[in-house]
């Protein structure tokens, strides 16, 4: 077996064909794993890890923190909103008193693009972004992808659009580099105004009819509108974007073919997909949950035993 | 690099047979016990023992799992080559099972003790015992011995004992290689 080629997890920019293959055999073995009566495995009992939250979060949060203990590191969590960070820290002297506790692996989520990257130059520990503002979820894109290979077999060749707000969306830039990199067609589909002006020049098709792109594709991975991240009003009304861009069964049933629905949540249900969507056999939003752990497990033992003593 | 021949296809034949009889002695009808290869080279052998139960003595029920260990390990980091994984396939409950380990050479018995560690994940067995083909005594770092035993070789460090399976390497036989 080979090794990753990055000591970091940073951005799904930054690895090749060969380690999205590997992180997905590992994975393999660990949802395995993740199914015995006793889920746990004692691979990185010798491994302390730290889960940085300086922006909210629960799924990735709850997701990472599983995965470490499935492998028996041990963790320490931390969040912005109950830390010194109020005082007026910088992150490079927070992660630093952090690391000087022996600390070889800090997961970090950050509302500045860049925050990853950054911190990797400037620290001695293996780094791995849980999102990083509106640039990159590399995990996310990940557990994307393998639940699409775990669905319908392989990721080459699929057809997949991304509904909803792109443009505040680190899962959508992500999902574009992840799904190119592995050989599938990507359109993205929402309001002019949410989309990305150059998104062309990642090689991807912009599509502003819905029953358009659900026609064409097989999986849709429907994305949250990240209010919080708008400063300025997008499109006219919640409304509005529901009754052009929201998934619901009508639309579906409409269809002449079998979509896939994704979700990276929170969902807003009645906006970008209905209940009776959500919850039905189209969507495989709790798979996606299920395989975010054994994912990560993955890339943190890969990265783990990139650590040397 | 020179190597020298320890079992032929013939010897390892009879030696499987010994060991195949020898498990129906302690086990006779292998109603609670199960059989499980270490993955990766303990799965032909224990494929092997498999078959000549069912073709040999007409034992239909033994049940053939492979386990892997290697996120059990306790080199994880310490060697070159990073720890590559194998599948783990056990369908049956070993909760109450005699459980037999079978792998082809039993060398410092680090692996064995992984073993011990990741079956535990799948409940708890009634008993272990282990079958290897080759004992390399004098290597042990662990307290750890066979319950049965193809051959014993006295190998010093330096050397290594291959084991080849027709089905992967397209002869049955046991080299020890002078590295």
């Amino acid at each position: 077996m080979s090794e990753l080629s990055v000591n970091h997890l940073l951005g799904i920019k930054y690895l090749n064909k060969k380690d999205i293959d590997l992180i997905f055999e590992t994975a393999d073995h660990f949802k395995e794993v993740i199914n015995r009566p006793i889920k746990k495995v004692p691979s990185l009992r010798d491994i302390t890890i730290a889960n940085l939250f300086f922006e909210n979060s629960t799924r990735t949060r709850l997701s990472f923190e599983l995965a470490e203990k499935r492998l028996s590191a041990d963790i320490i969590n931390f969040s912005a909103a109950s830390s010194s960070v109020k005082k007026g820290e910088t992150l490079i002297d927070t992660v630093n008193n952090i690391l000087s506790m022996k600390v070889d692996m800090v997961v970090m989520r950050h509302p500045n693009p860049g925050a990853g990257v950054f911190l990797a130059k400037h620290v001695e520990a293996s780094i791995v972004n849980a999102g990083d503002g509106a640039h990159e979820h590399p995990t996310q894109a990940l557990l994307d992808s393998y639940s699409i290979r775990e669905r319908l077999g392989e990721v080459a060749g699929k057809k997949v659009v991304i509904v909803g707000d792109i443009l505040h969306s680190r899962v959508a830039l992500s999902n574009i580099f992840a799904l190119k990199l592995q050989g599938a067609e990507v359109k993205v589909c929402g309001p002019k105004t949410l989309i990305p002006k150059y998104i062309e020049k990642l090689d991807v098709q912009v599509e502003t009819d819905l029953r358009k792109a659900l026609n064409w594709c097989d999986i849709a991975n429907m994305l949250r509108i990240q209010n919080e991240r708008m400063e300025i009003s997008y499109f006219p009304s919640t409304r509005e974007y529901t009754q052009q861009f929201g998934v619901n069964k009508k639309i579906l049933d409409s269809l002449d073919k079998e979509v896939i629905i994704m979700h990276p949540g929170p969902i807003n249900r009645g906006v970008e997909i209905t209940s009776d969507v959500a919850d039905s056999n189209h969507a495989i939003i709790l798979d996606q949950v299920q395989n975010g752990v054994a994912v990560r497990m993955a890339v943190i033992y890969l990265l783990a035993s990139k650590i040397k003593r | 690099m020179s190597q020298k021949l320890l079992l032929s296809a013939k010897e390892i034949d009879i030696i499987l047979h010994r060991l195949a009889c020898q498990l129906i002695e302690n086990h006779t009808h292998f109603k609670d016990t199960v059989l499980i290869g270490i993955q990766p080279r303990g799965t032909f052998l224990a494929d092997r023992i498999k078959q000549i139960l069912v073709d040999d003595y007409q034992l239909e029920n033994v049940k053939l799992g492979y386990l892997d260990i290697t996120f059990y390990r306790d080199d994880f980091r310490r060697g070159e080559k990073p720890l590559e994984a194998n599948t783990t396939h056990i369908d049956f409950a070993v909760e109450d099972k005699r459980i037999v380990f079978i792998d082809d050479v039993l060398y410092t018995g680090r692996s064995i003790r992984a073993a011990l560690t990741a079956v535990q994940s799948f409940g708890r067995p009634q008993e272990i015992e282990l079958l290897t083909l080759i004992d390399r005594r004098f290597s042990r770092h662990l307290p750890i011995q066979p319950n049965y035993r193809g051959r014993q070789v006295d190998a010093i460090n330096q050397e290594k004992v291959k084991v080849l399976w027709i089905e992967n390497e397209g002869e049955d036989a046991v080299y020890l290689v002078n590295k």
